[in-house]
């Protein structure tokens, strides 16, 4: 994945770019693989690298496939990000180990999810269970973010179309 | 877009095994990995595999934008209708256990209707970014 990324860094080409981005995204499916979390890997896999990397082709079809020279030296913002990535490493540091079943969000309601799903749903597929049923207000709640952000899309695009034509 | 016999024979022997995948993942959701998002994110994507490679107005006539537009609505509206089937029936907002005189046979009724409404707003909402966009480059040339 890091040699992925610099490649992506360097690479001036952006069709190389946005394939490497799909290899990126399986790569990182197959990580979410090995940490069991098969759901989100799925989700990685078809989204990451299906269809966005069809709609980053899109968008490259508009436009030029060879990126421009940058105009600033990359200096500021490559400080800032590794600043940020180290803050964020930093905070990786107070969390409970990986998979450690002392960890906060282990004993908080997730014995009673794992313990009660038998009785009260009865849904062989936990992430499933806790996702539709025990937390159906969040699910709901995204579901409409999908449907606002294709609004949004829509709105945006079609507007431009109109002001074209006439 | 050129015609090429290889890609063509190719996608007409996929499309059918992804739309199959698409709804073993939706329904077989609550035995399995998956559910509602990657089986509409999957349904779209044969879709647009069939747009890429048979041309978009093909893939209008397949599915037509209305059906798509409305698609991103019927699912919102069919997940908040399920929580007020729970209302009618005397249980809370998005209450499962009243679906079903059996409570356990509610929760797996509730799950499947609101995991359909997930995938038909997901589904809906990826086709029709795709279709604006593909259709942006037409309208540029």
């Amino acid at each position: 994945m890091a040699v992925t990324v610099l490649v992506i860094a360097r690479s001036r080409n952006l069709f190389g770019v946005i394939v490497l981005g799909g290899l990126y995204s399986f790569l990182m499916a197959t990580v979410l693989v090995a940490m069991d979390a098969v759901d989100v890997a799925m989700t990685e896999a078809s989204v990451g690298a299906g269809i966005s990397t069809v709609l980053l082709l899109g968008a490259l079809y508009l436009c030029k496939s060879e990126e421009a020279r940058p105009v600033q030296k990359p200096w500021l913002p490559l400080a800032v990000s590794l600043a940020v990535g180290a803050v964020l490493v930093y905070g990786t540091l107070g969390l409970p180990e990986f998979s450690d079943p002392k960890a906060p969000i282990h004993v908080h309601v997730v014995p009673r999810y794992l313990n009660e799903l038998k009785k009260e749903v009865d849904v062989p597929n936990v992430v499933t269970a806790v996702l539709a049923s025990y937390r159906g207000y969040d699910t709901l709640g995204e579901t409409t973010v999908v449907f606002t952000a294709g609004a949004g899309v829509i709105a945006l695009l079609r507007r431009r179309r109109k002001d074209r034509q006439p | 877009m050129r015609y090429d016999l290889v890609l063509r024979v190719i996608a007409k022997l996929l499309i059918p095994f992804i739309l199959l995948f698409a709804l073993y993942v939706q329904f077989h959701g609550d035995f399995g990995p998956g559910g509602g998002f990657q089986a509409g994110v999957i349904l779209a994507a044969a879709v647009i595999f069939y747009g890429l490679i048979f041309g978009l107005a093909d893939a209008r006539k397949l599915v037509p934008e209305p059906l798509v537009e409305s698609m991103m609505a019927i699912g919102v509206l069919i997940y908040g209708g399920v929580g007020i089937a729970g209302l009618l029936l005397g249980g809370h907002y998005l209450d499962y256990f009243v679906l079903d005189p059996n409570p356990v046979l509610g929760q797996h009724r509730g799950i499947f209707w609101v995991e359909v409404g997930v995938a038909v707003t997901v589904s809906g909402v990826m086709l029709k970014v795709f279709y604006m966009f593909a259709d942006r480059g037409k309208a540029d040339e």
